[in-house]
């Protein structure tokens, strides 16, 4: 097997690791089988994964993912028609998008605001709510669950009245301290002559985030648009708790796992439902991977 | 599947997709204008609340509002109506060094140190090795793939991987199937007090490497190609390079990569309540706190490790303070 024999290589090339060594390695190509290995590692368990969604549930409990890779083949598409044969999975699939795409563009666009006042602008208390922001992170969501959905119910913000907004708002609380945390981060390390320049230049506010620091800052934004977005296309716990009880407003990973009744029965179906519900953040994540490109700073600070 | 749905509905999807932008970016344009209307000396101490406004608002509802009221709620008994002082922090924090909640303190412990570390070691190694080859963008998107996977997909994943028959049966799992070839007895990797928790590390340590692969990534992206051309020309070797010009660029990023990491140790649950629910002594504070509060019905005690678990990041944030700090002092 080459996945073995991959493996092997790894250990070996490490133990002679030095400088000089280094050196003539990268020349040598054997940064590839590094590089290679432990790709073909990584992928291993969803590999695992991807061929058992192929087999049949008693295939899968009696035998090992790999002796399906060699014959008497016996695959199976039962686990997929069984996901795509789900009652509402169309309409729970399009209420992903609905919750998914307004519950990723709030948080970063409020976060890009914050993030800017953040790291280029001087007010009260500034590094006390930053922090305070960071110290938030560390919130179990488990906890804000009760006290919310009673603000929810009192304020009147449930599904039957304001569809996902209340659910938006909730992941957007969610989301920004991680958002802020890591744009801040970015912006402040823009170089100072930029903002200087652009002042200079009589730029405003305005002038200076959009056609300054959003440019300069792609790279950040983008991945943390990608983050975000599986986030909360993979969020099951919090969409379950605010609007999980009507199947109109059910999302993909609320209704997938409805799919296992109370006994474990239809688990096979997780296994070609995971697949299934990936395409789309593995989609997200192909299209946003071109901003992650050298040189977008280059050249930013002359002229 | 009922794709129709899709059609019917896409007109209220386009809404959405153009309405919520056109809203925030109103907003803002909006009030930069309001603010242009003040004297000249009050806008800089207005402008910065127009643009914190919106998130210190939305935080302050969803996570300070529950977070003062946990608080509040840990001092009372659990019909909620008695005041009791700190006793259900001093009932959860008794049995040193064996009550359950230490076992799980000792775990957020194990996960903090073992998660962080390595995930941050595989996902700057992949970030400045998949640099340096032709195929990155396929490289890092296999190695992104499972965070692309919901945790409890990634659970059902590893608890196939970990899967255990008895010596000499065959092996259904990844794991053991290895043992077998090299002689050794399968072992219950996910059922022994000893190990438990450290396999479901090594499921969380898959699951995340591609996170800060591509947050570290895009950092390394930040740094200019001349810079390192220029290193380069002088004849440093690359070890030199990464050593004195790529780290030390790239610090306040891994700080930050660092941090979320660490917070996240802190918060583990998802993989813990499905693969072990916490038995076998791999309990973690949140999945506690989860049991404490929805299975045994006890909202003060809880509420006590929910609070337990906040204080926890203090000392991140005195590191953060510092990172901060030296960041401004620096330009």
């Amino acid at each position: 097997m080459t996945i073995a024999s991959e493996r092997i290589a790894v250990p070996a090339a490490e133990r002679r690791f030095s400088p000089d060594w280094l050196g003539q390695v990268f020349s040598k190509g054997l940064l590839h089988v590094v590089v290679i290995g432990i790709t073909l590692m990584w992928i291993v368990p969803t590999l695992g994964l991807l061929v058992s969604s192929f087999r049949s549930p008693s295939d899968i409990a009696s035998s090992g993912w790999w002796t399906a890779l060699s014959p008497p083949f016996k695959f199976t598409l039962d686990n997929y028609t069984g996901v795509l044969n789900t009652s509402n999975l169309g309409t729970s699939f399009f209420n992903s998008f609905m919750i998914t795409i307004p519950a990723t563009v709030i948080p970063v666009s409020i976060a890009a605001f914050a993030a800017y006042a953040f790291s280029w602008m001087k007010f009260w208390g500034r590094d006390f709510f930053f922090l305070a922001l960071v110290g938030l992170l560390a919130v179990p969501l488990q906890a804000t669950f009760i006290p919310i959905l009673s603000l929810f119910v009192k304020f009147g913000l449930t599904p039957e009245n304001v569809g996902f907004l209340g659910l938006w708002l909730a992941h957007t609380g969610y989301g920004l301290p991680f958002a802020i945390y890591l744009l801040a981060n970015f912006f402040r390390s823009l170089p100072t002559d930029l903002f200087e320049s652009a002042e200079i230049d009589g730029a405003g506010t305005l002038t200076v985030f959009f056609r300054i620091v959003l440019p300069l800052s792609v790279p950040a934004i983008a991945s943390l648009v990608i983050f975000q977005f599986l986030w909360i296309w993979n969020d099951y716990l919090v969409a379950l708790i605010y609007v999980g009880g009507t199947a109109d407003f059910a999302p993909l990973t609320v209704t997938i796992a409805n799919l296992v009744n109370s006994n474990g029965q239809g688990w096979e179906l997780l296994t070609a439902a995971a697949f299934f519900s990936m395409i789309v953040p593995l989609i997200v994540f192909f299209s946003l991977q071109r901003f992650f490109v050298r040189g977008i700073l280059a050249g930013s600070v002359k002229g | 599947m009922d794709f129709s749905v899709l059609l019917s509905d896409v007109p209220t999807l386009l809404i959405v997709i153009v309405g919520v932008p056109a809203v925030l970016g109103a907003y803002i344009v909006g009030g930069e204008y309001l603010v242009r209307l003040l004297p000249d000396k009050s806008r800089p101490a207005v402008r910065p609340w127009i643009w914190v406004g919106p998130a210190l608002v939305i935080v302050g509802v969803f996570l300070v509002y529950p977070v003062v009221g946990t608080a509040w709620r840990s001092l009372f008994d659990t019909s909620g109506d008695n005041f009791v002082g700190l006793s259900n922090y001093a009932n959860q924090l008794a049995g040193f060094p064996n009550g359950n909640a230490w076992i799980a303190l000792r775990n957020n412990i194990y996960w903090l140190v073992l998660f962080t570390l390595v995930v941050l070691f595989f996902g700057l190694l992949f970030a400045v090795l998949t640099d340096r080859v032709p195929y990155e963008s396929p490289v890092k998107s296999l190695i992104f793939m499972p965070m692309a996977i919901s945790f409890v997909a990634l659970s059902v994943i590893w608890l196939f991987m970990y899967s255990y028959q008895q010596p000499g049966d065959p092996q259904t799992g990844t794991m053991n199937a290895i043992l077998q070839v090299f002689h050794h007895d399968p072992v219950t990797w996910v059922e022994d007090a000893n190990i438990a928790t450290l396999a479901l590390i090594a499921a969380g340590i898959w699951g995340f490497v591609g996170f800060a692969m591509v947050i570290l990534s895009a950092a390394l992206k930040g740094i200019p190609g001349d810079l390192l051309e220029a290193a380069r020309v002088d004849g440093a070797g690359e070890m030199t390079i990464f050593r004195r010009v790529i780290f030390p660029l790239m610090m306040p990023t891994i700080v930050v990569v660092g941090t979320t990491l660490v917070i996240f140790a802190l918060k583990a649950f998802d993989i813990v309540y499905v693969m072990t629910g916490g038995n076998f002594d791999s309990d973690v504070l949140a999945n506690r706190m989860y049991k404490l509060a929805f299975v045994a019905f006890e909202p003060g005690l809880s509420s006590a490790v929910a609070i337990i678990l906040v204080a926890a990041v203090v000392p991140v944030l005195i590191f953060n303070l510092r990172q901060f700090r030296a960041v401004e002092a620096r330009r």
